[in-house]
Formats: C-alpha cells, sequence, structure tokens
C-alpha cells in the first residue's frame, strides 16, 4: 500500500498546477477579477507554493511501500 | 444575503478533491479485508498519521466556521480552546492514560468501561456517546450547508438534504483506514487552504500588530482581564476558563471522547499511541493563526465603515459563522475561492468521517453486540457498522436542524459536551487512577453528573434559575455557563462516584490489573533514552504553551 503522504503531495501538486495556470491566464485579463488585493497575485504564488510542497512528497514517497 | 458564486476553474479543484477521496475509498477497499481493517484501521499507522488524523478528526468544518465566528463574538479568548482548553488534556492521555487505554486492547472507550466497571456502565456511557455524537454530527451537516448556502446560494433545506446524500455515499464506502487517510489530506488542504486568509487580511490591514491595535482591548488578550468578567469578550473569570474549558472541558473531550482516541488506538505499539496526542498538540497550538486572526480580521473590517465587509444576517440575527467565508470571498480570486470551499468541505467531510466511523464502532460493539445479539459473527458487525453508518446519517439531518437554531455552532458544541464529557471524565479519571472505586460507584456517578448537567441547562434555558447562579458571576455569557456547568456536572460525578464507592462491593484486584494505576507495571517506554520518550516532548509541547500564553497574556 502507498503511503498517505504519497496521495497528500498529489493532490496539492495537481491544485497547485491548476491555480498557477489560472493565475497566469488572469496575469494577462485583470479584468475578471474583483476580489481586495487582486494586484498581489496571490493564487500564482500560493498555487507554486503548493506545487513545490506536493513535489517534495510525491517525489520522497514514490518508491516506498507499506505492507 | 448575495450568493458568492463559483467559476469553471473552482468547480474544477472541488472536483479534483472529491475523485481523490472517492478514489483513495475504493484504493484502500483492496487492503480492508477484517474487521480490525475497517473499525481499527489495522492497526499498523505511525504516530505521524495517527497524530494527524487525531487532530484532524476534530478539526472539522465547524470546528473553523465556528472557532472564528467565536472569535468575532467573543475576542481572542476564543484562543483558550487551543492552548490550556486542548493542550494540557492532550499531553496527560498521551503520558498517563493511552498505557491504560492501548494496552487492554479495547476497541472502544465505552469497552474500557466494561473492563474496569461492568457492562452496565459500558452500555450507559455508549448510548450516552452515540447520541452525542449524532448531535455533533448534525452541526457538521450544518456547516456544510453553510458553505453552500453562503456560497451557492442555496436554499437551507436543499443544503442540508444535498450533505447528508453526499455524507452517506462517502461514508458508506470508507472504514476507519480510508477515514484516516481523508482527515489527514484534509489537514494539508486546511491548511493550504485557509491560512492565506491570514495572510491576505494582514497584508490589507497593515500588520499583526494593527490587528491587535484596532480590536476593543476586552477583544485583544488573552488573561490580562480576566479577573473581571465584565472586562472582557466572553464575560468569564480565570475560574471559568482554568476549572470549567482547562480541566473538566478539555479533559473530558480529549481523553475520552472516542472521536478523538480512537486515532490512537489505531497505532502500530505503544509508544506510537502515546506519542499520538503529542504529535498533535504542536498541531493544535497552531490551529489559533488560522481561526483567531482570521476572526480578528473580520472584526477589524467590520468595525472599518469603508471597508464594505458585514456578516451576513439570518432572520435578521447576525451569522457568526459566515465570518470566514465572507473573508474568503473578499480575498481570494477564482481557483483560489475553489481551494477555500474545498478545504471547508474537506473539513466537513472528515469531521463527518470522523463521527459516523466512531458511532459504528461503538453501536456495533458497545451496544448492539453488548445488548442485542451477543452471539454475533465478526463478517455480522462488519455488516452491522455499514448499516449503522446509513442510519447515523440519516438521524444527523434532523440534529442538522436543531443546530441551525443555535445562535454559534460552538454553544452548541460546549453545550452537548457539557452534558456527556464532563461527567465522563470524572468517572474515567477515578476508575483509572482509583483501585477502590467500584461498578456502582461509577454508574451512579454518571447517573448523576449527566443528569444534573442536563437538568442545569434547561433550568438556565427556561429561566427557572439565574444564569448567574452557576457561573458565580454578573454578567456572563453561553459559553461561561457551559463552562462553569461542565465544571459542576464534573464535581457532582466525582462526588456521587466516590460517596457510593465507599459503601458498595469492589471488584477482586486481580480483575483489575493493568487496567489502574498501582495495579500496573510501570516500565513503559523505560529501555529507550529519554530524548525519545513521549516524556521528552510533552515537555517541549508545555514549554511552547506556556510561551504562547505569556506572550499573548
Amino acid at each position: 500500500m502507498k503511503p498517505i503522504w504519497y496521495f497528500v503531495g498529489w493532490i496539492l501538486f495537481i491544485i497547485g498546477l491548476i491555480l498557477v495556470a489560472n493565475g497566469i491566464y488572469t496575469y494577462f485579463n485583470p479584468e475578471i477579477q474583483q476580489t481586495v488585493l487582486r494586484g498581489t497575485y496571490p493564487d500564482i504564488w500560493w498555487g507554486g507554493l503548493m506545487v513545490i510542497v506536493g513535489l517534495i512528497y510525491v517525489l520522497k514517497n514514490k518508491n516506498v511501500k507499506l505492507e | 444575503m448575495q450568493a458568492i458564486g463559483l467559476s469553471f476553474v473552482d468547480w474544477l479543484i472541488i472536483a479534483v478533491y472529491f475523485g481523490f477521496t472517492i478514489g483513495i475509498g475504493f484504493y484502500l477497499r483492496r487492503f480492508t479485508k477484517s474487521e480490525e481493517d475497517f473499525f481499527m484501521a489495522g492497526r499498523k499507522n505511525s504516530s505521524w498519521v495517527a497524530g494527524l488524523a487525531f487532530l484532524s478528526a476534530n478539526l472539522g468544518a465547524l470546528e473553523l466556521l465556528g472557532m472564528t465566528g467565536n472569535t468575532f463574538k467573543y475576542g481572542m479568548y476564543v484562543a483558550h480552546f487551543y492552548w490550556i482548553g486542548a493542550i494540557p488534556a492532550m499531553l496527560f492521555l498521551g503520558i498517563y492514560m493511552m498505557p491504560f487505554y492501548y494496552s487492554s486492547k479495547i476497541k472502544s472507550v465505552p469497552g474500557y468501561l466494561k473492563l474496569r466497571f461492568d457492562e452496565k456502565t459500558r452500555v450507559l456511557n455508549g448510548i450516552a456517546f452515540a447520541i452525542m455524537t449524532l448531535l455533533v454530527s448534525g452541526i457538521n451537516l450544518y456547516a456544510m450547508a453553510l458553505v453552500l448556502h453562503t456560497f451557492l446560494g442555496w436554499n437551507w433545506d436543499v443544503s442540508m438534504w444535498m450533505s447528508a446524500i453526499t455524507v452517506g455515499l462517502y461514508v458508506g464506502l470508507s472504514g476507519l483506514m480510508s477515514a484516516i487517510f481523508t482527515e489527514i489530506i484534509q489537514f494539508f488542504l486546511i491548511w493550504f487552504g485557509l491560512f492565506l486568509v491570514s495572510l491576505l487580511g494582514i497584508i490589507e490591514i497593515g500588520s499583526i500588530h494593527e490587528i491587535f491595535a484596532r480590536v476593543p482591548e476586552s477583544f485583544n488578550t488573552l488573561w490580562s482581564t480576566s479577573a473581571d468578567p465584565s472586562q472582557n469578550g466572553m464575560m468569564i473569570t480565570w475560574g471559568g476558563i482554568v476549572l470549567g474549558l482547562g480541566f473538566v472541558l478539555s479533559f473530558g473531550y480529549w481523553t475520552t471522547d472516542f472521536l478523538v482516541v480512537q486515532r490512537a488506538f489505531s497505532a502500530k505499539n505503544l509508544r506510537s499511541a502515546r506519542m499520538t496526542p503529542i504529535v498533535a498538540s504542536f498541531f493544535k497550538m497552531a490551529i489559533p493563526f488560522i481561526v483567531i486572526l482570521a476572526g480578528l480580521i473580520a472584526l477589524v473590517l467590520a468595525n472599518d465603515p469603508n471597508s464594505g465587509f458585514q456578516l451576513a444576517k439570518d432572520a435578521g440575527q447576525i451569522n457568526y459563522d459566515s465570518a470566514l467565508p465572507l473573508l474568503i470571498a473578499r480575498y481570494y480570486p477564482r481557483g483560489l475561492v475553489g481551494l477555500g470551499v474545498t478545504a471547508l468541505l474537506a473539513g466537513f467531510m472528515a469531521g463527518q468521517a470522523g463521527n459516523i466511523s466512531a458511532f459504528n464502532t461503538v453501536w456495533t460493539y458497545d451496544i448492539y453486540k453488548s445488548v442485542l445479539n451477543k452471539k454475533a459473527s465478526d463478517a455480522h458487525l462488519l455488516w452491522m457498522g455499514r448499516v449503522a453508518t446509513v442510519v447515523g446519517v440519516a438521524i444527523s439531518l434532523g440534529t442538522a436542524y436543531w443546530a441551525k437554531s443555535f445562535p454559534s455552532i460552538m454553544d452548541y458544541m460546549q453545550a452537548i459536551f457539557s452534558w456527556v464529557n464532563a461527567p465522563l471524565f470524572a468517572t474515567m479519571l477515578l476508575g483509572m487512577f482509583v483501585v477502590w472505586i467500584t461498578p456502582a460507584g461509577a454508574f451512579w456517578g454518571l447517573i448523576a453528573g449527566m443528569g444534573s448537567s442536563f437538568t442545569l441547562y434547561l433550568a438556565v434555558k427556561f429561566e427557572w434559575i439565574s444564569r448567574s447562579f452557576i457561573t458565580m458571576s454578573s454578567p456572563s455569557s453561553d459559553m461561561a455557563a457551559n463552562f462553569w456547568r461542565a465544571w459542576w456536572a464534573w464535581l457532582i460525578c466525582f462526588s456521587v462516584t466516590i460517596i457510593i464507592s465507599w459503601f458498595t462491593k469492589k471488584k477482586p484486584k486481580e480483575e483489575l490489573v493493568g487496567l489502574v494505576k498501582g495495579l500496573t507495571k510501570e516500565n513503559v517506554d523505560k529501555d529507550i533514552p529519554f530524548i525519545k520518550r513521549p516524556e521528552f516532548y510533552a515537555i517541549i509541547s508545555l514549554v511552547v504553551l506556556i510561551i504562547l500564553n505569556v506572550f499573548f497574556w
């Protein structure tokens, strides 16, 4: 059985990737954002952090198997 | 209130979460071969897995929405729930109580009561716990409905029913093992999905110092205004906090509530089981940096007419629990809104899975097998566990409507805990540490404790007596009444148990070996170096707790 950390890594990586891709799209189409602090682009840097953390968990547990 | 609405990207993120959760459920079914796997997750988890699940089972959506809402209502005093109201009890469980629980190989907390006292005490506690779990489960349903109502604008009834159906499908697929997996994923999603609210709030307002400077003094301290209840937002004295919350409610919940303790039972050995609540204690202390900070940010914004921020109102009443969803709507662009909603939904799913997995275990072992069908086979018990899951979800639907009638989720929660957990803690404490406590003393003590707590609740609610009669101060709040009621219930149970034990028949000492201090060998983890022992990490946790309390005094 794969350890839980492997699944944690994948879900963080996938969601982070969606956030970064969407953040880059809205960077070039700023009119669709209506939120306070939209100029700080939280989706890009926060999504990027999730991608990095997710990748670390996936790579670290790729070959680990539990009984 | 106008719905916030979700975009395609938000839905995509929610779909990824649901796809993962259900996929993991199916993946784990291949490894769930026995009744032990379904109810105890095979007893093979590390202290990290069990510890995060231990914390996450408690960290449901109701905790997130309720505590943020309560910070808006009561101020910084809500942090007591995370610090003095949790950490000492978690450490006590790991250091002193877990050896008795884990070594006796019981499947539930009521199972310990049967070994230590007798069958009737076990059934009494089993029934009380089952009822309490279904009431708390209703809060979870309500919390999820609140998210759907706030974000999607769905009707309350539709939201409640949709939530119940989702839970029925999800929990029906999984035993404790997949519940624990989901809880750990939820832990990460909550941090990534909600901590950003606090960060963006700090950026908008300027600094943490500015946030504290812009809330009233009665709302921004932890202890310095606790001598006079009129000077703090919760309208309580330090005595109520220490005795009611820090001692009775906290120890009652963290050391006897099977919902959380069940996660420690899934650990692979005694050391991992002891480390489970200690690992969890470090993360518990960090949660205020999400919920308390968000509540204070909401308060600052609501007090600033230029911010345009206001809490939602339902039928003219302020809905405190809307604070966190509304902050998400304020700060999060599309995509991140999906992540924020997913974090809340994940909290709900994990909290609900925790309640239902604890309910189906207690129902199956402590009520059904103990009273109704003593000869049930393992396969039949597994089937009964699944039936209990579906029935439990259906009953939760009714209790969800009751939860909706309370002004704040946490008031409802603490009222329930003061009825069941507070007296049970007196029984457990005496049972584990005093040899001469008798089965009759434990049974009648529990009856007296639970009965008095519920009677006091009704007496204050219907104004038969003044609230200040039990809080010993005026003014006082609902929460202060909950804390003090818990203290009185504990004291009554404690006293009645001791008095009746003086006059009734004791159990032979040989039947209590391994269950009571003094009759059990005290060589737990003595053969490993001190820096690897649970005691060492408990001391570090305690030091961090003291530093936090002094810093925010």
